[in-house]
């Protein structure tokens, strides 16, 4: 049965447990950090020798971890792409501009467990010798901001922080910088150059790629909340030990923030893969279930840019039987296992673990339209087809909510949504944008037809056509 | 602030490896590195590889000058490169050809670097269906008000949609509405819904100008090109956004609604407001100058040129021109002013006339004047005319061919040197026929005594002590000009010049790059070019030979000048050659 | 009417420029710093701030035209921001909107922030505050709430003195 794991969050929640350093130390806080930069020179059998840091790349690496933001790119990976030859400084960026709607993880971690987040950039900064790093907050959470600057305040009391960390030689400083409301400074190059003080226009890619010319040109890791949280415990427990977390690929533990119609939202930490979308939703321990009388429609499973599945949807999942054959198993979408790769062979993505469900109250279209809506106002407009494409498909969409539709608005906002993603635009938020509505019209697109027809034959009826149009909650009046 | 992208004087660059890359299946080799906007070598693009191949992949934001920033996507292309199997090594086809792994995501060919091998592929479905896509994203918000748009024939809204649009709108939704004819500086207008945010004049006006002073304001579908409130789009390059933006959203507040630019006559040119020399076209119709335009030359200005220097056209139409040829107050005629300056002239003991020429004629007028000089054994000069220089195009010298009459002869390095010894002369007695080209010589003229008070020769050179008073005691003054002023009006000979746009000839710029320019418009009344009748006086007074094109006059100089040995007017091309100075 | 920095508030930015090895990078805090002391950002503001980091008014001006919560004009003293986005308006967000407007004579389809005519409040609507677990949810100020029933809703204003 399916449960939850609680290695992030495991003291967040404790009645007790508060923000504060004092706290923090009683629980054991800051002893990996302490292990990190006592760690001794490895000789390797090859003659070669690894330094304390190399061993924490290396580990990273071992343990499997992927990027907890939304891509889930391995963070091993990503770290051996820094350049570090460069004779330039090597700047780490936590991403906490938390911004994907359906997801609010790092809001827990930032406001219960801040030196947790601490803990796992300072060393996720010694293992990339990084001497300042920032983390860069969204402007909607000051709280959050405040209570970071408050530990960072405590981590530089304990010399935690600053010159000469701990006696080790190793300094290193950290500020917070707070965002002002705006989705696209998730996406790392936008949040570098909103950091730089400009407008968060992502950068192309080439040449532009962070790890070698990110922050004022400088190699520049960016990494979630979640992921540094995760860097303290690979060196708590070691890069294997980690691995042995979750499921093979989808290693170590995730924070899911579960949202919309089930009988108990909340977030909830599971082992990755060891939980199925089915469980997540139902389980008493998780979502509890649908409200009374209600029936699963629709599932968001990864923030509000991934792809949306239906409920009954049948995918073909990859599966080793006994004799380690690849078989394919026909999986329903409540069984798919909550992780990494499962959602991307159901032809979605777990993105920020953030599932939004909806249940036979809601009103599809609406759904969509609140979605676009979001999409129109969060796109940076630096890029044509993303820039023209999201108002498009929100003015069209609102117009579809608002009694104007047209039964061929199904194709006619679909041929839109297809001129966006796959590479045309120069972030990802070409995909974030059109992947919901080309999903949503994949899936429910009699929906789509139904209501533009229903507006057509209601203006050919009406000779004054005056269909009421106010904004509308994509959700029935319960 | 950075200069723009010159050749001038460079030396010559290293040997650049080629590479091997196949455009739409067609191998060509190209450098692996081209200089960038700023002259830096950096990896040679795709774009620019098709640009060698001769194929053109459309686009709005790119420019070879600016920066690269990939925000139109218009020039998004497919491409593939050779597979790698997993030791690292090509992997072959059965013919033994490299195995090409087509990538699965398009790239902005501007901004993506070329590598040995590389296929790309402009022409797939693919590609064409995401320029239709593009060009329909930028249009579903355009105003489509080409019929009173400035910019209609030469936009590359209309030029694209001719190849990537569609002949119906499918957009049914309301437009976004945006400012428009917003008075975004003295010289600029900005109609913020045609714009298409591809930032191309914020990156010149900040990287090319210096000038910070165009952003982009809010966001999203509602992003507008603008300057801080207060604080007018007002440096002497804005004028060159108005060039850059491929729509009609920046137009040129003098050009804006005086002529359809299909109508216009494009001439080369050069222009003539300082030694720097920017290659122009003369944007023409029935013998009236519209506008200026700078031309490409990499050697001289890049892309850009001066406001002032653009703006610097219209007196050229001027009600009051001379037209006519006047001797001692009566109109005349050519030949029989010309027949009288001659018998006058070859009567002239030496040293008895002078010749103050102007640093704005051309090098075969220079030449010409500089042939008189010698026959007569005349004193000469020219006047200078200085101002303040900038770190990008304006020259402190604001003559156009100074180097033209120092290389000719008519003055020494040091500009104006002669003015007191022709005044000298002139006081004395001894000169008395002044022949002068192209200055209003009285303008800056100092009472005698001043002028001595001065302490140095270079504090004089702006101004001299040839008055009208001391003219007056001139048997003869010589005075040929486009514009009447008070020295024309002195002047015993007035013979009526054309304007550089009027007549054809070449200038030595600042930077010794002569260069030839074209004639746009004819001169009014019976004015001429002043290399022609300067030949025939020429011929009349020293018997040499008559009756040559601009063509044979200038390599005819050219062999005489020693400077300018082994050039010829065809040789020049149309970006010119540097002599040395 | 000219902008004056408090020293507090001069001590604070250059703090925060010290923070960054480019003080432009410090931009976004200034404008912070300044919408805190003062409620909104004026033009003179921008201004100050171009100087201080060495900018031109323009660059800083690209910045605040971006970002919602910067503001050009001074808003109510109190400013409601209730969350728009999927799974608050699941949750009743509409309604919840729609309630504050209703009590505070503003118009619930008007976009974008809405001042009542005393100054008291500004209403909006704004995109997910990343709390979507206990939806509805909005904030007062620099003041998060969770979960708003309209009695709560009503509580909330009645607090705002």
């Amino acid at each position: 049965m399916a449960q939850e794991y609680k290695l992030i969050l495991k003291h967040a929640d404790e009645p007790g447990y508060t923000p504060d350093m004092e706290c923090y130390l009683r629980h054991g806080g800051y002893q990996a950090l302490k292990k990190a930069l006592a760690l001794p020179v490895k000789d390797l059998p090859d003659g070669k020798k690894l330094s304390g840091p190399e061993q924490i790349r290396e580990d990273v690496k071992v343990s499997g971890l992927r990027g907890r933001g939304g891509a889930g790119f391995s963070c091993g990976l990503k770290w051996s792409f820094v350049d570090r030859k460069s004779g330039k400084p090597i700047y780490l960026i936590c991403n906490a501009d938390e911004s994907e709607p359906g997801t609010f993880k790092d809001r827990q971690i930032i406001h219960k467990d801040p030196h947790q987040l601490i803990e796992g950039m300072i060393i996720s900064c010694f293992a990339n010798d990084v001497k300042l790093a920032y983390i860069y907050i969204r402007g909607e959470m000051p709280e959050g901001a405040r209570i970071l600057n408050q530990a960072l305040k405590e981590a530089r009391a304990k010399n935690f922080l600053g010159k000469n960390i701990l006696g080790t030689g190793y300094d290193l400083e950290m500020h917070v910088h707070r965002g002002a409301g705006a989705y696209i400074c998730g996406e790392e190059t936008g949040l570098i150059e909103s950091l730089e003080g400009k407008r968060p226009y992502p950068r192309i890619k080439p040449p532009y790629f962070p790890a070698i010319l990110g922050l004022w040109m400088c190699p520049t890791i960016v990494n979630n909340v979640e992921t540094l949280c995760n860097v303290k415990h690979i060196v708590t427990l070691s890069g294997a030990e980690f691995a042995k977390l979750g499921t093979p690929n989808n290693t170590g533990t995730r924070i899911v923030s579960l949202s919309g119609q089930v009988k108990r939202p909340g977030y909830y930490e599971i082992e990755v893969g060891k939980a199925t979308l089915g469980e997540l939703i139902n389980d008493p321990k998780f979502g509890g279930g649908l409200r009374e009388g209600r029936r699963l429609k629709a599932i968001i499973p990864g923030g509000s840019s991934s792809k949306v599945l239906k409920a009954g949807e049948k995918f073909k999942l990859k599966k080793k039987d006994a004799e380690g054959k690849e078989i394919l198993v026909e999986t329903d979408v409540l069984d798919l296992p909550y992780d990494f790769d499962s959602l991307a062979q159901a032809g979605t993505m777990s993105g920020s673990s953030a599932i939004i469900v909806m249940d036979d109250s809601v009103d599809i279209v609406g759904a969509l339209a609140n979605l676009s809506e979001f999409y129109a106002h969060e796109s940076c407009g630096q890029c044509t087809p993303c820039r023209e494409g999201s108002l498009w498909m929100n003015r069209t969409l609102q117009r579809l909510t608002h009694g104007e539709g047209r039964r061929q608005d199904a194709d006619y906002l679909g041929k839109i949504a297809d001129n966006i993603p796959g590479g045309r635009t120069i972030c990802a938020f070409g995909e974030a944008c059109s992947w919901p509505v080309q999903s949503f019209l994949a899936k429910f697109k009699d929906e789509f037809v139904a209501k533009g027809a229903a507006d057509e034959a209601r203006r050919a009826q009406s000779i004054s056509g005056a269909a009421a149009g106010t904004s509308v909650a994509p959700v029935a009046p319960h | 602030m950075s200069a723009a992208a010159t050749t001038e004087n460079k030396p010559a660059a290293p040997a650049i490896e080629k590479i091997k890359v196949k455009v739409d299946g067609r191998e060509i080799e190209v450098p692996r590195l081209i200089a960038d906007w700023s002259g830096k070598l950096t990896p040679t693009t795709m774009i620019q590889a098709c640009e060698l191949a001769k194929t053109e992949v459309p686009h709005y934001c790119w420019h070879p000058k600016l920066p690269v920033v990939g925000n139109c996507r218009m020039c998004l292309v497919e491409f593939g490169t050779p597979a790698l199997g997993p030791d690292r090594k090509p992997v072959l086809n059965p013919d033994g050809t490299p195995k090409i792994a087509k990538s699965p995501r398009p790239a902005i060919s501007c901004a993506t670097p070329v590598s040995p091998g590389m296929e790309i592929y402009t022409k797939t479905p693919a590609v064409k269906q995401m320029r239709e896509g593009v060009l329909e994203s930028l249009l579903i918000n355009h105003p489509l008000d080409c019929p009173i748009c400035d910019q209609a024939g030469e936009c590359k809204l209309q030029e694209y949609s001719v190849d990537y649009g569609q002949s119906a709108s499918r957009f049914v939704e309301a437009k976004v509405h945006k400012p428009k004819a917003v008075d975004l500086g003295p010289r600029i207008m900005l109609d913020a819904e045609r714009c298409i945010l591809c930032t191309r004049c914020i990156r010149f006006t900040r990287d090319i100008a210096g000038d910070d002073a165009l952003g982009i304001i809010n966001r999203g579908s509602y992003n507008t090109i603008a300057t801080f409130p207060g604080a007018p789009f007002d440096n002497n390059y804005t004028l060159n956004t108005v060039d850059v933006c491929p729509v009609g959203a920046l137009t040129s507040k003098d050009f804006r609604f005086q002529m359809r630019a299909w109508f216009l006559k494009e001439t080369k040119s050069v222009c003539t407001s300082c030694a720097t020399g920017c290659n122009i076209l003369i944007g023409s119709r029935e013998e009236k100058i519209y506008r200026y335009t700078p031309r490409d030359n990499d050697a001289v200005n890049a892309s850009w040129m001066c406001d002032a220097g653009r703006l610097n056209y219209k007196w050229i139409g001027r009600a009051d021109r001379l037209q006519d040829v006047w001797v001692r107050g009566q109109k005349s005629s050519w030949p029989a002013a010309i027949r009288e300056l001659a018998d006058k002239l070859k009567q002239a003991p030496a040293g008895s006339v002078a010749i103050i020429a102007s640093a704005r004629q051309t090098n075969e007028e220079l030449w010409l004047l500089a042939k008189l000089k010698a026959r007569l054994g005349a004193l000469s000069d020219a006047i200078p005319r200085e101002g303040e220089s900038d770190k990008l195009l304006v020259s402190a010298d604001r003559n156009p061919n100074t180097n033209g009459a120092r290389l000719t002869g008519i003055c020494f390095t040091e500009m104006g040197i002669n003015l007191v010894k022709i005044a000298d002369g002139i006081a004395s007695g001894k000169i008395k026929t002044l022949i002068v080209f192209g200055e209003n010589i009285v303008k800056r003229a100092v009472a005698h005594d001043k002028l001595r008070e001065r302490e140095t020769i270079s504090e004089v050179v702006d101004e001299h002590g040839i008055t009208a008073e001391l003219l007056g005691k001139l048997d003869a003054l010589i005075v040929s000009d486009i514009l009447p002023n008070e020295t024309t009006r002195l002047a015993h000979f007035v013979l009526p010049g054309a304007a550089p746009a009027e007549k054809r000839g070449t200038f030595t710029s600042g930077k010794g790059r002569v260069q030839k320019f074209m004639k746009a418009v004819e001169a009014p009344g019976v004015a001429r070019a002043e290399w022609e009748f300067l030949q025939e006086l020429v011929h009349h007074v020293t018997g040499q030979n008559n009756g040559l094109t601009v063509e044979s006059l200038f390599n005819q100089m050219a062999r005489e000048v020693a400077a300018f040995n082994g050039l010829t007017w065809q040789a020049l091309g149309d970006t010119g050659v540097t002599v040395q100075i | 009417m000219s902008f004056q920095a408090t020293p507090q508030l001069e001590a604070e930015v250059n703090e925060l420029i010290s923070h960054y090895p480019v003080k432009r990078a410090a931009s976004l805090m200034v404008l912070h710093a300044i919408q805190e002391q003062f409620g909104w950002i004026s033009q003179e503001a921008v201004q100050w701030t171009a100087k201080k980091l060495d900018l031109q008014p323009i660059n800083v001006f690209e910045i605040l035209t971006f970002y919602p919560m910067l503001r050009q004009e001074p808003q109510g003293k109190y400013q409601i921001k209730v969350c728009r986005t999927l799974s608050c308006a699941l949750g009743g967000a509409y309604e919840l909107h729609h309630h504050f407007c209703a009590k505070l004579g503003l118009d619930a389809h008007k976009h974008g922030p809405q001042t009542t005519s005393d100054g008291k409040f500004t209403v909006e609507f704004v995109e997910c505050l990343a709390s979507c677990g206990t939806a509805p949810v909005m904030m007062v100020g620099e003041k998060f709430y969770e979960g708003v029933s309209h009695a709560k809703a009503d509580e909330i204003m009645g607090g705002c003195k």
